[in-house]
């Protein structure tokens, strides 16, 4: 369809970097290169140059320390302090002793030696290996930005009137946060990542932006309208009514949803009538640890440890193991972190290059580790040593006999051995759990029970092993369901069984994040949910709004049901009714 | 001259933050400090030039110092990194 301007809407897809829908008009923020001309100068002119540079040194480190005292109101300190590194660049002594000597020397205009110096610096930055190093390099190129500027006496020009959506080529760390003193709608960039400052100053100002949206600058033209989807990192390009109505209310949406939330940070996750479960986040990424907290979970319910494999063709060493684990401890206190072993093999990361006619019943999770015990105790060792806080515990995965457990704990018996003969603290009570996601586990989950203090219930697995479904392949992908009533069965018999030998029941699949299942779970007497910590804030609202005893019928009602249909059928009219606000799948 | 090789211990590397901490630590002494990392040698009284350095989780880097107070700074600094820059 054809928008008012009778061209067709254009569709970008980009990465998310910051949360949100923004809809309005683009302003168009091209960071040029300042122009710099080399240009010579007299023996006579080099003290004057050196003063110039100075007094632009001196601007510079004054437009920086308002921007940095302006990061420190809006930002916490620690995000406030890529700022200051902005001024200590500019306050480094070996840096200007440097270009002042090549002044001197070289007989050149200060524009072309600053150009030339920092930008050797910046060249050499790009060149690292890690992207990390790479990203910096826009810090410094922001820092010789604003002294060129300075000394070509430009001001700059980051005011503007009305509401806008920014798209630029790239945005560094200081135009992210002077722009947002305007009524910002969003960012667009056509370079940049999700771990990027820009990135990560979005999001702590909470503004949506897309990054990494190529070819889009070429396509645009000043004042034109579009939309940015923070969510999803989609751009669209001149949109047509339906597309802009369709955003204007997820955005009203996302805004009543999230206002909503905003007051259940600090709130229990406790029924009306009284009855408190744990909220757990599931965590893969570092980058997902700052909303841990911020959303307002019970600690970390699965830590996937075997995200520190990918990209690696040889496991982490102890060390480097204890200090990720040590980092999950440590956001979690004082709740509880979980560390599951990696859990590889199958559709996850091979361990070894192996062909296995049948990965997903194969070598994978607890079976790959107890064949390699060294590689197991390196990890128990490490996770044992994050543990001196008391608020640490390991989870097994792919558990299917009890043998496995029992050769597991004499493998977490000789790590503390050595441990202890070295004198490295960790607790001794650490608390051990198993996932149940075989069938065989599931139906010995009381056995189980009695050799660990905790189960965790993982649904994918589960599910896809009880209903012989691979929901990967697309043939018969519709046979997973999530709600088929030997699922629901099973799911109560684990949870009754493990709970009668007295350990908690957690779930850390899919289906814990599932609103459509939450009043399901509790009914069935699950004690923990972990799920990904962007649908946290709204498990947590339902879990507050409903009535232990309206679960606990309601699941007795769903265990009689014959059909996924009129399970779920069911379950959606039920929820429509109750929360008619949460969006719903 | 005191001679030192160091393992970079935090999760990110020397990034921007542990590098404002090195240098702002450096310049409280008089001795020179220089960090040499394959080949690359460069004044850690510099944050720019720490910050080039690019020195990754498990770097090894030789610290070298030169002065008259080169004891007492060679010891806070390997301090700093062995703390892994008040970051863990």
């Amino acid at each position: 369809m054809n928008n008012s301007a009778g061209q067709q809407e254009r569709i970008f897809r980009g990465i998310p970097a910051s949360p949100g829908i923004g809809v309005g008009r683009v302003f168009l923020f091209r960071k040029e290169e300042p122009l710099v001309i080399e240009r010579a100068i007299d023996a006579g002119e080099i003290a004057a140059e050196i003063e110039r540079l100075k007094l632009a040194v001196a601007r510079s480190l004054k437009e920086l320390s308002k921007i940095f005292a302006f990061a420190e109101q809006k930002l916490d300190r620690k995000q406030s302090r890529i700022f200051e590194a902005q001024m200590m660049i500019l306050e480094d002594a070996v840096l200007f002793e440097s270009i002042y000597g090549r002044i001197g020397k070289e007989m050149k205009n200060a524009e072309a030696i600053v150009q030339g110096e920092i930008g050797k610096y910046q060249r050499m930055m790009l060149a690292a290996k890690d992207i990390y190093t790479q990203e910096r390099a826009n810090d410094l190129e922001e820092v010789r930005h604003r002294i060129v500027r300075n000394l070509q006496a430009q001001r700059l020009v980051s005011k503007f009137e009305g509401s806008h959506i920014i798209v630029s080529q790239n945005l560094g760390a200081a135009d992210t946060l002077i722009f947002s003193r305007n009524d910002v709608l969003g960012y667009i960039t056509e370079v940049g990542g999700a771990t990027s400052h820009m990135a990560l100053l979005s999001r702590a100002l909470k503004i949506p932006a897309v990054v990494g949206v190529h070819g889009i600058l070429s396509e645009l033209q000043p004042d034109e309208e579009v939309i940015v989807d923070g969510h999803n990192g989609i751009v669209i390009l001149r949109p047509d009514e339906p597309s802009k109505r369709a955003y204007e209310r997820k955005k009203q949406e996302y805004h009543r949803v999230e206002e909503s939330l905003i007051g259940l940070r600090n709130l229990p996750a406790e029924t009306l009538d009284g009855h408190r479960v744990q909220l757990a986040a599931n965590v893969e990424l570092e980058q997902e640890l700052e909303f841990v907290k911020k959303q307002g979970a019970d600690g970390i319910g699965l830590y996937r440890s075997e995200t520190l494999l990918i990209g690696k063709d040889s496991f982490p060493t102890e060390d480097e193991q204890f200090r990720q684990y040590q980092l999950m401890a440590e956001t979690a206190f004082p709740n509880k972190a979980i560390i599951r072993t990696f859990d590889i093999g199958g559709d996850k990361l091979m361990a070894d290059s192996i062909r296995e006619n049948n990965p997903f019943l194969g070598w994978r999770g607890i079976r790959i580790m107890l064949d390699k015990p060294e590689v197991f105790l390196d990890q128990l060792r490490a996770i044992l040593r994050a543990s001196v806080r008391k608020n640490v515990a390991m989870l097994f995965p792919m558990v299917s006999n009890i043998k496995e457990v029992r050769l597991t704990k004499q493998l977490i018996a000789e790590a503390k051995d050595q441990l202890r003969s070295k004198g490295i603290p960790f607790d001794d009570h650490i608390e051990c759990g198993v996932m149940i996601e075989v069938p065989a586990a599931a139906v010995i989950s009381d056995d189980l029970a009695r050799e660990v203090k905790f189960v965790s219930i993982g649904t994918n697995d589960l599910i896809q092993y009880l209903l012989a479904v691979d929901r990967g392949n697309d043939i018969v992908s519709d046979l997973y369901q999530e709600f088929h009533p030997a699922v629901v069965r099973f799911l109560r018999r684990i949870i009754e069984r493990a709970k009668q030998e007295g350990v908690w029941v957690g779930m850390c699949g899919e289906m814990a994040g599932d609103p459509l299942a939450t009043m399901l779970l509790i009914g069935l007497g699950l004690d923990e949910f972990s799920v990904v910590p962007t649908i946290l804030p709204e498990i947590k609202k339902i879990i507050r709004s409903v009535h232990y005893t309206e679960c606990k019928h309601l699941a007795e009602r769903v265990l009689a049901m014959e059909t996924e249909d009129e399970i779920k059928s069911y379950l959606r009219t039920l929820m429509k009714q109750k929360f008619p606000d949460l969006p719903m799948q | 001259m005191i001679e030192k090789e160091v393992t970079i211990v935090n999760r990110l590397g020397m990034h921007v933050r542990p590098a404002a901490s090195l240098v702002k630590l450096a310049a409280k002494f008089r001795s020179e400090f220089l960090i040499e990392k394959e080949g690359m040698e460069i004044n850690a009284k510099s944050i720019i030039g720490v910050m080039t350095l690019s020195a990754e989780q498990g770097a090894k880097l030789l610290f070298r110092f030169d002065g008259e107070d080169e004891k007492e700074m060679a010891a806070a600094i390997i301090g700093l990194i062995e703390r892994g820059f008040d970051e863990l």
